[in-house]
């Protein structure tokens, strides 16, 4: 098994969004891929330069979507035309554009669940403890501060070698993040 | 794009009337969260929390007394087995449906000035749907029973009728109902998390630290949160468009004149949303005047807003007009009568003060100095929010208590108890509104920071 790494990673703290844009470009240009950034808002950029395009979610969406209306329409089709018959003026059993609502009703039902929990899922929350919120000033990622933490099982991790190219990104502060 | 907007260098027009001048992330994060965060809660809040803690008290006081004593407490009576229960629950459901085209419709269109007002207009949807469904809830007459609804394996070896409307009605106000609060939710969680890094009261870090689920704001994060955002944006637009439909196809399915027609399902949807802005105005123009939130709620939103209950009013008028054209054209008998009787018959004041409200006062909108002045918008809202609870009045009571037969023709009228329940559940409204604006954020934190120009910068390397 691998060592476990004695840090999380560095994490540097930066005042304004263009300084951490750059910094995460020449982090990826130099060659670290493990990292992460920690922004208060989203942006685009970030997240395609940290993240690729690539994104399961539409997928699960539409499985979930896919899922409802079978449930739907099997659950319409198997009490009133199976289980329990009902003859509304000999029209056919099988009246399936009175099946439409209901059918409509739990494709949306069944793909908003899989948007919601498919979108927890993914990111891993609920995730109470991790160790960025370990740095104190951590807390300001969710208000008006821009972050970005190289973590320490990324192949070119080094704490000195980091810290250096760190520095050169003219942060506000550099910390360590403890497990 | 608006004349006011301003140009910055590379020609792309900022939103500059939607925010206040001189704002940073740090102003933006400080003026929302502190009306949460701070200890200090304003007087006025609770003279009016007072008030409507009263009436949902009288709405308790209802309930419960409907329960012990049956559904005779209620006016509907034959002919006129659909009285305020009904209405109310048409008016709260079409109030509920603004703060999803808000949130859903003019997120997928890309109005940005929709960041402002979208949270406290979900949340609106959210009670409003609570209101309603009290409604059909009670009216079932035995509502320990209403599981009944729902299609599950029972002793009876019975299935609900899937070709019934109602039953369609139970799927749709619970599909919306849940998806609202989901998407009400997912658009809270970073500000869940500002208001855990923010909070100085333990109880409060705790409480707001599990429900923001342990959010970090990482990028990988905010990638899917986006895409989630768009996804339930997407599902929920054509949700809104069915849920009012269904709740007319309630009326248009059946046979009754004034009732079966086609133009129903858009007339209903355009009336719902035209209620729910008359609501939003409502609740945004005292919200912002004693929050101080003129920043955020610009007169500019004022203004969208005036605009869209225009549109949808005018959309309603002429619905009002194809009603009645429709009565004439269509050669029947009881239909030509129906609208004769709502002209001059024992409702015509309802009729013509619903024309009043919904037709011939919004035609204010139309001058710019109307909408530009809260004051005089709040006086319009105000007839609107009558105008479209006088709507379904007229269209439910009219047609019921004269249809088919002279003989079982029949007048209607709401009962103490009636006004008791609508009465309450403005109460309970507006108790779970205020307990809202208390602790949680009412304006999207994390959105209005990404109204700041500095929010939109790119780099070199982006077009690389």
């Amino acid at each position: 098994m691998k060592k476990r790494p004695s840090i999380y990673g560095l994490m540097a703290e930066f005042e304004d969004l263009p300084s951490l844009l750059a910094a995460t470009h020449r982090a990826h240009h130099t060659g670290y891929r493990h990292m992460d950034a920690y922004t208060p808002f989203p942006n685009e950029e970030l997240s395609e330069l940290l993240e690729g395009h690539h994104n399961i979610l539409p997928k699960l969406v539409f499985a979930g979507g896919v899922i409802g209306l079978l449930a739907g329409v099997g659950l319409q089709w198997a009490t009133n035309a199976v289980d329990y018959p009902i003859n509304v003026g000999g029209r056919p059993l099988i009246s399936w554009p009175a099946w439409i609502p209901v059918g409509f009703e739990m494709t949306v039902l069944l793909a908003a669940f899989a948007t919601v929990l498919g979108m927890l899922g993914l990111n891993g929350l609920p995730m109470p403890y991790h160790p960025v919120f370990n740095v104190p000033r951590f807390a300001l990622s969710s208000q008006d501060r821009f972050f970005l933490c190289i973590e320490a099982d990324d192949p070119l991790f080094d704490r000195q070698e980091t810290r250096r190219f760190l520095e050169a990104q003219q942060p506000h502060e550099i910390s360590e993040v403890e497990h | 794009m608006t004349p006011d907007a301003s140009i910055d260098e590379q020609g792309q027009a900022l939103p500059a009337s939607l925010i206040g001048p001189g704002h940073t992330f740090g102003t933006i994060t400080e003026k929302i969260s502190s009306i949460v965060l701070s200890r200090r809660t304003p007087t006025w809040w609770f003279l009016t929390f007072g008030v409507a803690f009263l009436f949902m008290n009288l709405m308790l006081l209802t309930i419960v007394n409907l329960v012990f004593r049956g559904i005779g407490l209620w006016g509907p009576n034959v002919p006129v087995g659909w009285g305020f229960d009904i209405i109310n629950f048409v008016w709260w459901i079409g109030i509920g449906h603004a703060g999803t085209l808000i949130s859903a419709i003019l997120l997928l269109l890309k109005q940005t000035w929709r960041q402002s007002i979208n949270r406290f207009a979900e949340a609106m949807t959210l009670f409003a749907v609570a209101c309603a469904g009290l409604y059909p809830l009670l009216h079932t007459g035995r509502p320990w029973l209403d599981y009944w609804l729902f299609p599950y394996p029972n002793t009876m070896a019975m299935w609900p009728n899937f070709r019934s409307p109602l039953i369609w009605d139970v799927f749709a106000i619970s599909t919306y109902a849940t998806v609202s609060l989901l998407f009400w939710y997912v658009g809270l969680i970073p500000d869940l998390a500002t208001l855990r890094d923010r909070s100085t009261n333990p109880v409060g870090r705790v409480v707001y630290g599990l429900l923001s689920m342990g959010w970090r704001g990482s990028a990988r994060h905010w990638h899917r949160y986006e895409m989630a955002s768009l996804l339930l944006a997407a599902l929920s637009t054509p949700l809104v468009v069915s849920v009012h439909s269904i709740v007319s196809l309630d009326f248009a399915v059946s046979v009754i004149p004034g009732w079966h027609a086609t133009v129903f399902p858009p007339y209903f949807v355009a009336g719902a949303v035209f209620a729910g802005f008359a609501m939003v105005l409502t609740l945004a123009i005292p919200l912002r005047r004693l929050y101080g939130l003129q920043d955020f709620i610009t007169d500019r939103h004022l203004d969208n807003m005036a605009r869209v209950m225009l549109a949808t009013g005018l959309v309603v008028g002429y619905g009002y007009m194809v009603e009645a054209f429709m009565a004439w054209y269509s050669g029947s008998l009881f239909e030509a009568y129906m609208m004769l009787n709502r002209f001059a018959g024992p409702y015509a004041a309802s009729y013509w003060a619903l024309i009043l409200c919904n037709v011939l006062a919004i035609q204010a909108l139309w001058f710019k100095r109307v909408r530009q002045s809260p004051a005089l918008l709040m006086v319009v809202a105000m007839f609107v929010n009558v105008g479209m609870w006088l709507e379904r009045y007229v269209i439910i009571v009219v047609s019921l208590s004269r249809d088919f037969l002279p003989s079982s023709w029949g007048l209607y009228a709401g009962t103490k108890w009636d006004w008791g329940m609508y009465l309450g559940t403005l109460g309970f409204f507006l108790t779970l509104f205020l307990l809202f604006i208390r602790y949680l954020p009412m304006i999207s934190i994390f959105e209005m920071r990404t109204m700041l120009p500095e929010s939109k910068v790119e780099t070199e390397e982006a077009h690389a």
